[in-house]
């Protein structure tokens, strides 16, 4: 696998020295080293790329954070923070010369402030928990990954998660007000304030989305909204998927931001319901499920318009759900899409494009053909209001090549959202999964602006080496660089 | 419409060589705010037209230069709207001062800030480069979130050539209320209210009274007006609109004013002179001599910072930064603006 094939990255570690000194600076139950016990961290949520790091270390503390740190960055030694690792792009695949830092232990909710409706939790809190926490104050925390069951925090804030509400409510980045993070030379500092904004530059959004190589996330100040009075989701069936694209954009001009607009096409669909029995039109070439949340009056008026939109749209059927329970049926099929599929195939691999929705036919036709070609299944889940596509591939590891043949197929999906405007990057992070594909988005100036800027952070480069952003040098092996204005692409690199 | 981004280009290689300091101009209205720079004029208001706008994408490409007046125009023919409520402060703003001021309106602590809009960029770097971060799509995470970081950098990390901005359908109907109370429950009640599900979208006091916009659906508005009483302003528009500018009566005068970010529900801030708040309570205004020690020891008390917006000393115009954040600016300005030649000293004396 590629994880492990990359030259620019190399650590000379010692590592019973390294061992000695975090033995030092830590209890023995926060330091693994034994094989067995480095076994569960080889793998986040992307669990074919795998690699032991050379330790784990457990810290309780923020001073043992630092502590860490401060000994990784004496010794020279990369570091990778990791929290829930239900990550999927391979963000938080350890460094195998490297100390895999986890925040597991950082689990508390510090304070709820109702007056200001925020909340300050330490990394390793799990998304969905932050809500339960707020729920007894009417308020809630918006930005809802599918894995929010599992997912925590600090993870979130490195890859600005997003989820089901975002075209309404934003993403992680609209939903933090402030950070204490440690930098690799062990200080602790706060980024962005209690208040709406901060002085100087923005680095609370910089540090969003920034995958682990910027600094270690130990303290989150997130905001909190008042749950809405009333949310209901409608149903639409289609007998084509290019309707139920344009009936998208008809609900967006029609002047309504829907809580949550979801697409499924006939592959997921019947997946879904063979799984869930959520009661989906089995038939249908897409649905699309449309919730609108808000004041109670508000939410009447919207379910009548959209209602209206959709069967304007050439929608074959629109169901509205009368309760909530019917609500959640709903919804079922939809947040069981991924499993489902995973009942219909011995694997899957899921992508994350994002494209201006307009393109939409053009990218689905796209991927209908190399599917053809590459001789792959293909089961379409769309957070379809924002243009986030996650196409399911499916695959049986077992047959040999067929992993790599995936893989190809996939990259091929990311370039094709490119090629429309788009981005290989939804809400997933590049991680190592994406990091040839960056090459494609992105040419060799731009590259080294991002270079740049995690110099400024971290000038040794320890922090999750080689991910996120490829080297050129990377980025010329991989052959598929991004040309600008007809200018050839790493005109200071040789060429073999 | 006018594309002269090469030229613009040129001019920053050309000030890179002679190491020779730009400072960047668009349509001039902002240039009271902030620290001053000396250098040569680079005028970008040249480099205007919008791109892109595409109303049931919600995104709107724009050259930095354009009007900001010019895009808002495009946008309200669409039914839609910058939610950020960018104030002017001149007829001659332009979209990319809106973003390196990141200055917001009344509508920002319920539908975000400048920044939060920012979707994607394309710059000069202080190398001469043209880069393109961002993009026209609402989620995107490839690479470090350089776009966003352009917002309220006052042009000292790059020449910003062309903004991609989320836009929102605007709302059927609004309603402002207005009650007369103290400032300690003004405060309070501000965030009482914000704290329901209720489609609020501006609270401010004047000093004397309470008002809270809401912006949504008939019925939504309706419903509002019956649960939260008060009566209803009439040129409503109009006072937001003063307000958004700065031409509310309570910012006339010509001692210092100062804006200070604050969480919303700090409680009141007691400095001699007068206070206007605005945000729901999370940006205080205030007018008077107190010195600036005093005035940002208070913003801090409050959990925020203060900015000496205007009338007072512009050398000292931004809150001092921690030692190790004032080092990490640092290194951002080398890695953006190695030489130092874009707006130097706009933002802090060492930037």
């Amino acid at each position: 696998m590629s994880a492990t094939c990359d030259h620019d990255h190399e650590f000379h570690v010692d590592r019973d020295n390294l061992i000695r000194a975090l033995a030092a600076i830590l209890p023995a139950d926060a330091l693994l080293y034994e094989r067995e016990d480095l076994t569960p961290y080889e793998c986040d949520g992307l669990s074919a790329y795998r690699q032991l790091p050379l330790v784990v270390a457990i810290p309780t503390s923020v001073e043992q954070v630092q502590a860490v740190l401060c000994t990784c960055y004496a010794m020279n030694v990369p570091v990778v923070a990791r929290g829930a690792g239900t990550g999927l792009s391979g963000g938080a695949l350890p460094h195998r010369q490297g100390v895999l830092l986890s925040l597991a232990k950082f689990k508390s909710i510090i304070s709820i402030d109702t007056g200001n409706r925020s909340a300050v939790v330490q990394p390793g809190v799990r998304n969905l928990a932050i809500s339960e926490a707020a729920k007894p104050h009417q308020l809630y925390y918006a930005p809802d990954p599918s894995s929010q069951i599992a997912c925590s925090i600090g993870g979130n804030v490195a890859e600005n998660s997003g989820g089901v509400h975002c075209l309404k409510y934003g993403l992680t980045v609209h939903n933090i007000l402030k950070l204490k993070m440690v930098t690799i030379e062990g200080e602790l500092i706060t980024i962005g304030a209690d208040a709406l904004d901060a002085a100087g530059y923005d680095l609370l959004a910089l540090m969003t989305g920034s995958e682990g190589m910027l600094g270690v996330i130990v303290e989150v100040t997130v905001k909190l909204l008042p749950t809405p009075e009333r949310a209901q989701v409608i149903l639409a069936a289609f007998d084509d998927v290019v309707k139920a694209g344009a009936a998208v954009g008809n609900i967006i001009a029609a002047g309504i931001i829907p809580a949550g607009l979801e697409m499924m096409d006939k592959l997921s669909i019947q997946a879904a319901e063979d799984f869930v029995h959520a009661g989906y039109p089995v038939d249908a070439e897409a649905i699309l499920l449309c919730e609108v949340d808000g004041t109670n009056e508000e939410v009447s008026d919207h379910i009548t318009a959209v209602r209206e939109v959709l069967k304007r749209s050439g929608a074959i059927e629109v169901r509205t759900a009368r309760d909530e329970a019917e609500r959640a049926t709903f919804w079922k099929g939809r947040k069981a899409a991924f499993p489902a599929v995973g009942r219909i195939s011995p694997d899957y691999y899921c992508m994350d494009g994002t494209i201006p929705r307009k393109h939409l036919p053009t990218v689905l036709k796209g991927i209908s053909d190399l599917s053809k070609e590459y001789g792959l299944r293909v089961a379409n889940v769309f957070h379809a209001g924002d243009g986030n596509l996650h196409p399911l591939i499916l695959y049986n590891a077992n047959n040999p090549g067929e992993l790599e043949k995936t893989e190809e197929f996939g990259g091929k999906i990311l370039e094709l959202c490119v090629e429309v405007g788009g981005t290989i990057t939804g809400e997933h992070g590049v991680g190592m999964e994406k990091i040839n594909q960056m090459c494609v988005q992105f040419n060799s100036a731009e590259l080294t602006q991002f270079h740049a800027v995690k110099h400024a952070f971290d000038e040794k480069g320890l922090l999750n080496p080689g991910k996120a952003v490829p080297t050129l040098h990377r980025c010329a092996e991989f052959g598929a660089t991004h040309v600008h204005h007809g200018a050839l692409p790493f005109p200071e690199l040789e060429r073999f | 419409m006018n594309d002269i981004s090469q030229a613009l280009q040129q001019r920053v290689i050309d000030a890179m060589n002679r190491k020779k300091p730009l400072k960047i101009v668009g349509g001039d209205s902002k240039a009271f705010y902030g620290r001053e720079t000396a250098g040569e004029i680079l005028n970008v208001a040249g480099h205007s037209g919008i791109l892109n706008y595409e109303p049931t994408e919600l995104v709107a490409t724009v050259r930095a230069g354009t009007p900001l007046r010019e895009l808002e125009q495009a946008i309200r023919a669409q039914g839609q709207m910058l939610p950020f409520e960018p104030p002017h402060l001149g007829e001659t703003a332009t979209v990319g001062g809106t973003v390196a001021t990141n200055l917001s309106g009344p509508r920002r602590p319920y539908a975000g800030s400048v920044r939060d809009h920012v979707l994607g960029v394309k710059i000069i770097n202080g190398r001469g480069e043209i880069l393109t971060f961002g993009g026209e799509v609402m989620k995107n995470v490839a690479g470090y979130d350089l776009s966003r970081l352009m917002a309220g950098a006052l042009g000292t990390l790059g020449v910003l050539l062309e903004i991609s901005f989320k836009v929102v359908p605007a709302p059927h109907k609004e309603l402002t209320l207005y009650r007369s109370c103290s400032i300690t429950s003004a405060i309070s009640t501000m965030n009482s209210w914000a704290a329901r599900p209720y489609p609020i979208s501006g609270a401010a006091f004047d000093g004397e009274n309470l008002y809270v916009r809401f912006s949504g659906s008939d019925s939504a508005v309706d419903a509002a007006r019956k649960k939260f009483g008060g009566d209803e302003l009439r040129d409503a528009a109009d006072f937001w609109q003063r307000v958004r500018e700065l031409r509310h009566g309570f910012f006339a005068g010509r001692q210092p004013l100062w804006r200070l970010s604050v969480a919303p529900a700090a409680p009141y801030i007691e400095l001699p002179g007068k206070s206007f708040i605005d945000w729901g309570g999370a940006q205080r205004w205030y007018m008077g001599d107190a010195d600036a020690e005093r005035v940002r020891a208070a913003a801090v008390s409050g959990g925020g910072h203060a900015v000496m917006f205007r009338g007072g000393d512009r050398a000292q115009s931004f809150q001092p930064l921690a030692p190790v954040i004032l080092r990490l600016h640092k290194n951002l300005k080398q890695a953006m603006d190695p030489m130092n030649i874009l707006n130097p000293g706009r933002l802090y004396a060492a930037l």
